[in-house]
């Protein structure tokens, strides 16, 4: 049995590192790089951890420093949001073509303009191509929880991971949640032991060498690879660890899906407010369901095709949009999933919603559900590219 | 209590409702309930009006949104009153709890024909007296707890007192202060 604690999201996160005493973190400590640091740096001040905090001037230089770290053969971690994500852009694709398993905190928040602090996917999806793994939390829980994995998922395939949550929403917010005894977490987590790094006197390598044409291709099919062979070890820790806390996870997380008509496709802290809307509407007698993605990087293109295949509509939501006057990311990998899977019965709808904080309800989410119900009726989709709740 | 609870804060920047709705959170949980505290953010500066929110269950509540048809209301600050709409959505079997020296029957004529109970407290005043200066935030958690009967008012006081000897250890002169203003306003809270 855990250990019953009430904890915003930004402090599970904090809590997290302290159990696990990484080697470095490398961290811009003000806005916008959120609280993580600040909580992280009272445990290394007090002694409770032996981490190197290395405070930098900026969010590139926080990533440098994890590279760095990372190389010599240290776990490295940083945490950051908004604009902060998008100045770190440069080093996280070396990070990744490194092949340095560095775990990233992100609170998710919207970028300027206009300027805005709150809740949004933009930066997150931002970086989406860079080649990181990415993981999604609903709760405190799950953001503390994906934490906890977020190692051995990493180190498993030797590439880095970002853990993402709502900022504000769950970051700053106090929730209930269950934490995993100390000890239970070291082992659980391990030792790091790196095949390769920079201060193995007996193996002398360069990192982040330049390659050629002759070269450069065979190295991105690796790490295309090893994105794809992540989606197993997702699955294989998700079990694990549920063996240990009884939460058990996976690359997705389906709710109410069994004989459900009608599905949305949702990430984040608004699937709980979904969930929540699906219960009063499954009480009327509608056959609803969700598809949380827990797993954005690599992409559950067969869970979700599997999970939508007997739907008649469904409506994926983004949290920020690609500009393309098409559609938002997570609808367009969803229906390149349906399609690459040869599901094509259900139609689908996509949502831009919750823009730069704006607050998502479960009267929100009925709204979607009432438009699906319109094209199960009628046949037509209309419009796919839809603005949730906005004045016109 | 009803299964859900839900609790929405009007104060202005630099208050402090954020921290009280923390406060509220931790003495709901420390009773066994699921809790949610949350503040809604907005371009922070001193003296804007600010919105904090609480949840409390006693099942896991997964909503992740504001609150717009709270429980009850506080407001920590008596002028904002005329600048925000703070009994919006707010039920008219529970309660609003306002920061004032004035009496229920002053204010009600203030808040837009809400029928619920309007409940005064003149929290500025106990701060001034107990703590030596204006913070009414002990105050306004005594007042809520004592009107909404969250938590049981005697394993509330003595959770409080846990949580000031662990929050104020490196100044406990200022325990003492706190638990009066706590008390006070337990007893001084206007119900009308």
């Amino acid at each position: 049995m855990g250990i019953r604690e009430r904890l915003s999201g930004n402090e599970a996160v904090a809590v997290a590192m302290r159990q696990i005493n990484p080697d470095v973190m490398g961290a811009f400590p003000i806005t916008p790089s959120t609280e993580i640091p600040q909580y992280f740096s009272t445990y290394v001040d007090n002694g409770q951890v032996d981490t190197e905090f290395i405070a930098v001037e900026s969010e590139h230089s926080a990533m440098s420093t994890c590279i760095g770290a990372q190389a010599a053969g240290c776990r490295a971690v940083s945490a950051t949001s908004s604009c902060g994500l998008c100045y770190m852009t440069e080093m996280l694709y070396v990070a990744a073509s490194d092949r340095l398993p560095i775990t990233l905190a992100v609170s998710c928040r919207a970028l300027s303009g206009p300027i805005n602090i709150n809740n949004d996917h933009s930066d997150a999806m931002g970086v989406r191509d860079t080649g990181w793994l990415m993981l999604f939390a609903e709760t405190n829980q799950e953001v503390y929880d994906n934490y906890l994995q977020a190692m051995r998922i990493g180190e498993a395939v030797e590439l880095p991971i970002m853990i993402c949550q709502d900022g504000f929403i769950t970051s700053h917010a106090i929730e209930n949640i269950e934490l995993v005894e100390d000890d239970k977490v070291k082992a659980f987590v391990g030792e790091y032991n790196p095949k390769h790094y920079l201060l193995n006197k007996d193996e002398p390598m360069a990192v982040g060498a330049y390659a050629t044409p002759t070269y450069y291709m065979e190295a991105k099919r690796q790490q295309a690879q090893a994105m794809i062979d992540a989606k197993d070890v997702i699955r294989k820790v998700g079990a694990e660890f549920g063996e240990m806390t009884g939460r058990t996870y996976g690359l997705i997380e389906k709710y109410m899906m069994d004989d459900a008509e009608e599905a949305i496709v949702i990430i984040g802290s608004s699937a709980g407010t979904a969930k929540a809307a699906i219960n009063e509407l499954r009480a009327e007698g509608k056959k609803v369901g969700l598809i949380k993605i827990r797993s954005f990087r690599p992409f559950p293109s067969e869970d979700i095709a599997e999970a939508l295949k007997n739907v008649k509509a469904f409506a994926v939501m983004d949290k920020d949009d690609s500009f393309n006057a098409h559609c938002g990311p997570i609808y367009a990998e969803v229906c390149a999933a349906l399609f690459s899977n040869g599901v094509v019965g259900p139609k689908g709808i996509n949502y831009i919603y919750g823009l730069g904080g704006r607050d998502v309800r479960i009267e929100s989410i009925k709204t979607v559900y009432a438009e699906l119900d319109k094209i199960v009726e009628t046949g037509c989709t209309g419009e796919t590219y839809r603005y949730l709740e906005v004045r016109e | 209590m009803k299964d859900m609870v839900e609790i929405r804060w009007h104060g202005r920047g630099g208050q402090g409702a954020k921290t009280a709705s923390l406060l509220l959170a931790d003495a709901a949980f420390n009773t066994g309930k699921y809790v949610q505290g949350f503040p809604e953010y907005g371009p922070e500066r001193m003296g804007a009006p600010i919105t904090a929110y609480n949840r409390i269950s006693s099942e896991r509540c997964t909503v992740h949104s504001n609150i717009y048809y709270p429980d009850y209301v506080v407001v920590v600050d008596e002028t904002l009153i005329s600048a925000v709409d703070v009994t919006a959505g707010l039920k008219a079997d529970g309660a609003i709890v306002i920061n004032s020296g004035k009496s229920p029957e002053e204010i009600r004529p203030l808040l837009k024909g809400y029928e619920g109970k309007v409940c005064t407290i003149d929290a500025g005043k106990i701060s001034e007296e107990e703590l030596g200066k204006n913070f009414p935030n002990t105050p306004m958690l005594a007042a809520i707890v004592k009107v909404s009967g969250i938590v049981e008012p005697e394993a509330f006081v003595k959770d409080m007192e846990a949580s000031f000897h662990h929050k104020f250890a490196s100044k406990p002169h200022v325990i003492d202060g706190n638990m009066r203003a706590l008390k006070r306003s337990m007893e001084e809270v206007k119900i009308g």
